[in-house]
């Protein structure tokens, strides 16, 4: 079993380095807003037809990192069916990752968090705004840029807070009664979702 | 040699994919909604798609999976 991993070991450290010097496309410059090869070339060709545009050209370019920190994080928080906030700049957002509430501030380094069920909230001055997030990701760029996506999400006085404890309730006896692998991850998810929908309403 | 994985999920290990375990948690908020916003998420969760197995370049009889009734 071992013979091969003096083999094994050498071709994951070769690989590295290669893929450790590709840049992460957090940290590339601003992109271009065409491609001037193909221009070029038409122009040589066709000077007096304007070149046709390209979807690069339609896309606004992402911004470059800036070198200093900003100071605003720009917040783009989107749903399937509707965005939420769009290029809003705040103070701070927490979001609710897996690996716990995470503060994100102007300045963040490039992260990418998925998300569990529990409260997003956006500071602004002196304004909070909470949002309950059922599950999704947030993408944090180099240049202060927060993308978060999210399935279904609402902001907290939406919720109903006896159908909240009538739900806890159902799924924890669920949990206790259940037998097969499905059935106890479909109701820890339930206990997960409704008992963090709890803490919202509460905390 | 060969490398674990890292824990995965218990969600994941019971066979339920990511899509699936977001969708849940999404219809779970969902129905903990005050009206009238429960009504217009509940809109939101409904599927409508028609599916047909193509055998020697002919449709067979398609599936039909709505949760709206057929008018």
């Amino acid at each position: 079993m071992f013979r091969r991993a003096t083999g094994l070991l050498a071709r994951p450290i070769i690989s590295s380095a290669r893929a450790r010097t590709r840049p992460f496309s957090t940290d590339l410059p601003a992109t271009e807003t065409g491609d001037s090869n193909f221009i070029e070339a038409w122009k040589k060709v066709i000077p007096n037809i304007d070149p046709p545009k390209t979807p690069i050209s339609f896309m606004k370019p992402r911004p470059a990192t800036p070198s200093s920190i900003p100071s605003k994080l720009t917040v783009n928080f989107v749903l399937p069916y509707a965005s939420e906030l769009a290029s809003k700049e705040v103070d701070m957002i927490i979001i609710p990752a897996t690996t716990g509430h995470m503060g994100v501030l102007p300045g963040h380094v490039a992260t990418i968090a998925e998300l569990k069920p529990g409260v997003m909230s956006v500071h602004e001055g002196n304004d909070t705004t909470k949002y309950f997030v059922s599950s999704g990701f947030a993408f944090i760029h180099a240049n202060s840029f927060a993308d978060v996506i999210a399935v279904e999400a609402v902001p907290l006085d939406h919720i109903d807070q006896s159908l909240v404890q009538k739900g806890l309730a159902e799924f924890t006896q669920k949990l206790s009664s259940a037998s097969t692998d499905l059935e106890k991850a479909e109701a820890q998810i339930g206990v997960d979702v409704h008992s963090a929908l709890n803490a919202a309403l509460t905390g | 040699m060969a490398s674990t994985s890292a824990a995965v999920p218990f969600w994941r290990s019971a066979g339920i994919t990511y899509v699936a375990y977001s969708n849940v948690c999404a219809n779970l908020l969902r129905n903990c909604l005050k009206e009238p916003h429960k009504s217009e998420a509940l809109t939101r969760e409904k599927v409508h798609f028609s599916r047909s197995n193509w055998t020697d370049g002919k449709p067979q009889k398609p599936t039909l999976r709505s949760d709206t009734p057929e008018d």
